[in-house]
């Protein structure tokens, strides 16, 4: 039976987990408060009542013993799915990050694969204190061996997440938290383009957005501003960081002739500023700009009453938008 | 709530060495006779682990290997944590214990892979259930749990021996890898080889915990030490250890009172930061020296049996020394084979550009 239902990313999040450890017995979800409470965010909600103590636990209170046990587990035939609570958070599990669930496949040959999801609540724009609202992706897309995921849809949310779960290489989930309670139409029986590939949202013929995660929804408000003020923007969902989709991207890019990247992350050495070189690379010659990043500023994440400053909106869109050399400029 | 309790017995345990050969050879008073046979196989695989450490220090001298953390001194421990264990269970040593992964059965020329420059790990770890050398300290521990809970989660007995080192200790996984063992009651045997350094800074600036075994009390584990340079204490202590994880009854902190011989590695210079006379008191400890004692002198150890557990080590050294030496060519190419299961398009345009630099170099 298939039908569309209106549900929100976080309740999209807790489909995927519950139908993964229904049809599989290796996957197990644990971490700080997902048992009982059922995660700060609901996202776990009901999985451990449903599944019981073998399947969904709690953990003490330490992320590098988290994602730790989760390396062991893996290497003992499970699946486990971990949560970080929240983005700051997972610092302190960095070096099993970076030196073991990144390195292990490599370090064996491939002879012990690493089958972890990292779900990691990100980014901000919810009014989170000081450590809960970092964009980290980028120390985990720099890391080679990581699979970072970052969706924008509750479609991707559900499907890319079953996708992780069900692969064989290390994930970082990174679910935008501004977006767990957003509701959209989700039919999960509608299966969604793999890991790796980049999905046009918005067709545009002047110029192209590029953007992952809770900036999406930014790009595509921008490009609907636009619109009505005469001028076509095209927004990509990249939706995965690792792998990234050049294909895509150059495509468009070189359709529009012009792009700007959109990210809440400081820009400086940045996924962005990556992107931005990457198109620069391969679409030099039918580039008509630069191309420009609209990222948040090099600064610690703000106050709650000052992070309307720091994150990219339409109108810092739109501004840099205007800056990529018309050719009413021009004349 | 389960809790763990905590008797005037086990405080004593985790403070006072268990010891049951002394340093001249003999039984201590009340030890049981240990059985003379399995002991004088013990023997033969301590003189292995030597030759190993004296082999692959040579090999280092030679420039056949790049670096060699020796264990000579801890013979005892590197042989007695793998004799404990059952065939399923699981290993997870340290750069320093390439004798114990050679004791477990892995050929030593596999183990020496790492150190040889040819890759980060020469084994796989699944055929004797022995985890990759770790090098970022007591990381590996928290793997060790998860492997313990994985299995009790799946109804399977195995259990699983992590070491590390005192130095190993201070980190914070080593923390987190006790309290999730025992919050879980995963069946974990946390062995740590005290050997008083941690490269140049000494116990001393590690902790002042009365003891390091006395650490596992504040985890609600037992805590057992034991002298590190005696084999059959070892045995004893550790298989009880190993019997209390397989029955259910969760993990237990054991802490051997050993010494480093030698420097931390070959390119490290240990009169820069302890005196000889310290190092010398340690050599009458030799845990060899005391099981050989022993044995001699109970008849199940005569010329003849020492000259062929001597011959059969000096073959595998040998085949070590042949093994190391072979010629071997890495594959440029490899470096991009097992990022992921599958080459990502990045990587793949990145082995296609290296392997046009090499074709260009072959020209």
């Amino acid at each position: 039976m298939s039908a569309a239902t209106k549900m929100t990313m976080a309740q999209a999040i807790n489909a995927a987990l519950r139908d993964a450890i229904t049809e599989d017995d290796s996957v197990v979800v644990f971490g700080e408060d997902v048992a009982q409470l059922g995660g700060v965010f609901r996202v776990t909600d009901g999985l451990h009542r449903e599944f019981g103590e073998s399947r969904v636990f709690d953990t003490p209170l330490a992320e590098s013993g988290i994602v730790g046990m989760a390396v062991g587990m893996a290497m003992n035939g499970m699946r486990p799915v971990v949560e970080m609570q929240f983005d700051a958070f997972a610092y302190p599990a960095f070096e099993q990050i970076v030196s073991h669930v990144a390195k292990l496949g490599n370090r064996t040959r491939g002879k012990v694969r690493l089958p972890i999801v990292i779900r990691v609540p990100y980014a901000g724009g919810i009014g989170g204190v000081e450590h809960h609202c970092d964009s980290s992706e980028a120390y985990y897309a720099h890391t080679p061996g990581l699979t970072v995921v970052a969706p924008a849809t509750n479609a991707d949310a559900y499907g890319l997440l079953r996708e992780a779960i069900a692969g064989s290489d290390p994930v970082i989930f990174l679910e935008p938290k501004k977006h767990y309670f957003t509701k959209e139409e989700v039919d999960v029986s509608v299966p969604v383009p793999p890991i790796g590939r980049a999905v046009v949202r918005r067709p545009g013929a002047d110029a192209t957005l590029i953007a992952y995660g809770p900036s999406v929804p930014v790009a595509l408000a921008a490009a609907e501003q636009a619109a009505t003020e005469g001028r076509d923007l095209g927004v990509i969902d990249l939706r995965s960081i690792v792998p990234f989709d050049d294909e895509t991207v150059c495509a468009e890019v070189r359709r529009t002739g012009r792009a700007v990247v959109v990210a809440e992350a400081p820009g400086f050495a940045s996924v962005a500023s990556e992107i931005a070189a990457r198109v620069g690379e391969r679409c030099f010659h039918h580039l008509e700009a630069p191309v420009r990043r609209v990222t948040g500023f090099d600064v610690p994440y703000p106050p709650p009453k000052l992070e309307h400053h720091f994150l990219p909106g339409v109108d810092r869109i739109l501004d840099t938008v205007d800056t990529l050399q018309w050719e009413e400029d021009v004349a | 709530m389960w809790r763990c309790g905590l008797s005037a017995g086990q405080l004593k345990a985790a403070i006072t060495p268990a010891r049951l050969l002394d340093e001249t050879g003999r039984l201590v008073r009340g030890a049981p006779t240990p059985d003379a046979e399995a002991l004088a196989e013990g023997y033969r695989k301590l003189v292995f682990a030597r030759r190993l450490n004296e082999q692959a220090g040579a090999l280092v001298r030679q420039g056949r290997l790049a670096v060699y953390p020796s264990s000579r001194g801890q013979e005892a421990c590197q042989v007695a944590c793998t004799s404990v264990l059952a065939e399923g269970d699981w290993l997870f040593p340290t750069y320093r214990d390439s004798a114990a992964i050679a004791a477990r059965g892995v050929d030593p020329v596999e183990v020496l892979t790492l150190l040889r420059g040819d890759w980060h790990c020469g084994y796989d770890p699944n055929v004797h259930k022995v985890a990759p050398q770790a090098t970022p300290l007591a990381t590996q521990l928290l793997h060790a749990v998860g492997v313990g809970h994985a299995a009790r989660l799946k109804g399977e007995d195995t259990v699983v021996m992590a070491l590390c080192g005192d130095g190993a200790t201070s980190e914070g996984d080593f923390h987190e890898a006790c309290n999730f063992a025992a919050v879980f009651r995963a069946p974990v045997v946390f062995f740590v080889q005290n050997n008083k350094y941690a490269i140049s800074v000494p116990l001393a600036r590690q902790s002042v915990a009365p003891s390091l075994a006395a650490k596992a009390i504040g985890y609600g584990m037992p805590g057992v030490r034991v002298d590190g340079n005696d084999l059959p204490a070892l045995e004893k202590v550790l298989g009880e250890a190993v019997a209390r994880a397989r029955a259910g009854d969760g993990p237990t902190l054991v802490e051997a009172d050993t010494y480093r011989i030698e420097s931390h590695t070959n390119a490290d210079d240990a009169s820069r930061y302890r005196a000889d006379d310290e190092v010398t008191a340690w050599l009458p400890r030799d845990p060899l020296l005391r099981v050989r004692t022993y044995l001699t002198a109970i008849g199940a150890l005569d010329d003849e049996r020492e000259q062929d557990i001597a011959a059969a080590a000096e073959e595998m050294a040998a085949a070590v020394r042949a093994g190391v030496g072979a010629e071997t060519v890495a594959d440029p190419e490899e470096v991009f084979a097992h990022v992921y299961s599958t080459l990502t398009p990045q990587l793949a345009e990145q082995r296609a550009a290296l392997r046009a630099e090499l074709e260009l170099e072959e020209a």
